[in-house]
């Protein structure tokens, strides 16, 4: 019933994912603008499959089986999926079993003349995460990629199993390290939410402030990087140079570059010095005056604009079907932001525009990256004029708590990110869970360059940016 | 120009006794017969001016073996123009074959341990690795998890280790240059 609502397209898929004994699912209702989670146990150890009619679902569904060795009934990929069949055991997370070792993994038949194979990682050639991709080619035309993650998966959820609030958000804040702030927050939001204690204001705020920060590196770091993939060093220089000073103001403000473990359940662990709030604000002001130079250089230089107008379309219908969150669905025309969707706070006392474009191309997800950074300039001015007052955080109950759990969706740089959790009475993590923006973007990497040439295939991957470590937990 | 006459260069033609012959037999002159203790010293100064040329270049080589990709932005920020790492002679390459130094960052996950090893193995003696960040130093947070093997030294022979969560640019540029000026022997396991 859910899977048909979700294959006709009437709910976006948000998660989905397994405990040893039943599997949750969390979608959101563009009509009502709703999300639930509905649950369902499985005292057999199967569950109906949600991807045989709801492709987007394929991946989490493996991963279920994976980790808990819950079945997907009728799922047309049974493939392992995060199981190299290196571990110790096999289902970890459920009723384990021992591993039967490595099996060499099947990867989907190719048929055509003159076909050959390009296999790509884990391990490439910069400084990038593990990952495989298996490209066939008809010459230089890309006829199909697919991909093979995992490979940085370090159990994650395993590992929260039972840990104490502090323990449980450092965890969390090292998913994925790009957007420690946006996960930390997450994980904050879900635990306040299970909890049922609301954090001080300026908790919220602050927040919103190491989120945006961080949006702005990431996106200044990736349209330099995507530009350095079309062999256009300068304007990765220039990028790089700003990013670094985003950097330094951040370590200003919080002691920590990328702002790692200064979100935690309850509020903040640290407030900002004035001093390095007055040059974060600079700073923001100085970017967004050399905003325009950096898009009169991108538009007005016809060897990039060659390589990335027109390069590795994503279309509209499929980044709907696929919910796919952030710059990736905002550059294919699916307008949803957890920021504007949800207004959680402070958003809802922010302005704030959220670009859109329909082409579905590198340009266009490199001109949102633009319009964001310029937006994000805006809300950290915003923010750091209307710092509420009162403290950063309230403490936590620690002992005897009602046992609860809480779900979040924080829009990262990457897109809408999941977090759900279950606390026990001693306020101890039960089971935790968390789904990357990437695990709805990587699927459409590989239609993406389907047709495309192998070497364009760096300025999509990049374009799209996807997270391994978060994808991979 | 074409010619259909065959070359001759491959069947030279014997030497006849003229003239020019005679002038040209027996030159150049033998060399003199080796002094050792020569030949030794100009090695010596030819490897000390290598040295000072080439000695302070490393081709560095990165395999993320489980990171949160943290340890990534910042080896990225060392060649933003603030640090400029390759001043120093030392740079990131592509293939394990031309490399030197082989960082590690990430807690060694089981579904990338044999790429680790294979990316080690690969790398021409004499090699040096480098761990970087607290995870392959000590396998971090994550040394208890099913999914990992642990400390990056458990799957190869650790020089090096720059702590830190991840370490920052200035960390991270302060022991790669320490590797560069340190006398230590590479690894040659």
């Amino acid at each position: 019933m859910a899977g048909e609502t979700l294959a006709a397209g009437g709910y976006s898929l948000l998660a989905l994912w397994g405990e040893p004994d039943c599997v949750h699912l969390s979608f959101w209702d563009a009509g009502s603008g709703a999300a639930a989670v509905m649950t369902l146990p499985c005292p057999e150890g199967r569950f109906p499959s949600i991807g045989r009619l709801h492709p987007p679902a394929l991946r989490l569904e493996r991963t279920i089986h994976d980790l808990f060795g819950l079945a997907a009934e009728e799922s047309p990929d049974a493939r392992p999926w995060l199981d190299h069949g290196v571990w110790e055991t096999r289902f970890p997370l459920g009723k384990t079993s021992p591993s039967s070792g490595p099996t060499p993994y099947p990867f989907l038949p190719t048929e055509g003349e003159e076909l050959h194979q390009v296999p790509v990682g884990p391990v490439h050639a910069g400084i990038i995460e593990p990952g495989h991709f298996r490209f066939t080619a008809a010459g230089e035309t890309v006829v199909r990629l697919e991909e093979r993650l995992g490979y940085v998966h370090r159990g994650v959820e395993g590992l929260l199993r039972g840990e104490d609030l502090e323990q449980a958000a450092a965890l969390a804040a090292r998913i994925s390290g790009d957007t420690t702030a946006a996960y930390s927050s997450a994980f904050a939001q879900a635990v306040e939410a299970a909890l049922d204690v609301e954090a001080p204001s300026l908790a919220h705020w602050l927040r919103a402030l190491c989120v945006e920060t961080e949006r702005v590196a990431n996106h200044l770091g990736d349209i330099g990087a995507i530009c350095n993939d079309a062999a256009f060093a300068r304007m990765h220089a220039f990028c790089s140079v700003l990013r670094e000073k985003i950097l330094r103001a951040a370590d200003l403000c919080f002691g920590h570059r990328l702002m790692m473990d200064q979100i935690i359940p309850g509020g903040m662990r640290t407030v900002p010095p004035g001093e390095a709030l007055r040059k974060l604000r600079e700073l923001s002001e100085e970017i967004t005056a050399s905003l325009p130079g950096i898009l009169q250089v991108y538009e007005t230089t016809p060897s990039l604009q060659d390589r990335v107008v027109g390069t590795g379309v994503l279309s509209r219908a499929l980044a709907s079907q696929y919910a796919s969150g952030g710059v990736i669905g905002r550059a294919s025309g699916r307008l949803f932001d957890a920021r504007c969707h949800l207004a959680y706070p402070p958003y809802s006392s922010l302005r704030f525009s959220v670009p859109v474009r329909e082409e579905g191309d590198v340009d266009a997800r490199i001109s949102i990256r633009i319009r964001e950074v310029e937006q994000s300039l805006d809300l950290i001015r915003q923010i750091i004029d209307g710092l509420p007052e009162g403290p950063a955080s309230k403490p936590l109950p620690q002992e005897r708590v009602a046992p609860g759990e809480g779900v979040a969706l924080v829009e990262g740089f990457r897109g809408d990110l999941f977090a759900w959790v279950r606390l026990d009475e001693r306020a101890c993590v039960e089971r935790c869970h968390f789904r990357d923006p990437s695990w709805f973007q990587w699927p459409l990497l590989e239609a993406v360059v389907y047709g495309n040439i192998i070497a364009d295939f760096p300025l999509c991957n990049k374009s799209f940016n996807c997270s391994y470590s978060g994808h991979d937990l | 120009m074409t010619s259909d006459r065959p070359r001759s260069a491959s069947s030279p033609r014997p030497r006849r006794p003229t003239l020019f012959g005679l002038i040209r037999s027996g030159l150049p002159e033998p060399p003199p017969p080796t002094d050792d203790t020569l030949v030794r010293d100009l090695g010596l100064r030819v490897q000390e001016r290598a040295r000072q040329r080439l000695g302070r270049s490393l081709a560095l080589r990165l395999v993320d073996a489980g990171s949160c990709n943290g340890c990534e932005l910042e080896l990225h920020a060392l060649q933003n123009p603030f640090y400029d790492l390759e001043r120093f002679g030392l740079r990131f390459v592509a293939s394990p074959r031309h490399a030197d130094v082989l960082l590690v960052t990430g807690a060694v996950t089981r579904n990338m341990r044999e790429a680790l090893e294979r990316t080690y193995q690969a790398i021409p003696d004499p090699k040096w690795v480098v761990a970087v960040g607290d995870c392959p130093a000590t396998g971090g947070l994550f040394s208890q998890s099913y999914a990992c093997v642990g400390p990056a030294s458990a799957v190869v022979p650790i020089d090096l280790t720059i702590p830190g969560c991840p370490p920052r640019p200035q960390d991270l540029l302060a022991g790669l240059l320490a590797l560069l000026e340190s006398n230590g022997k590479p690894g040659r396991r």
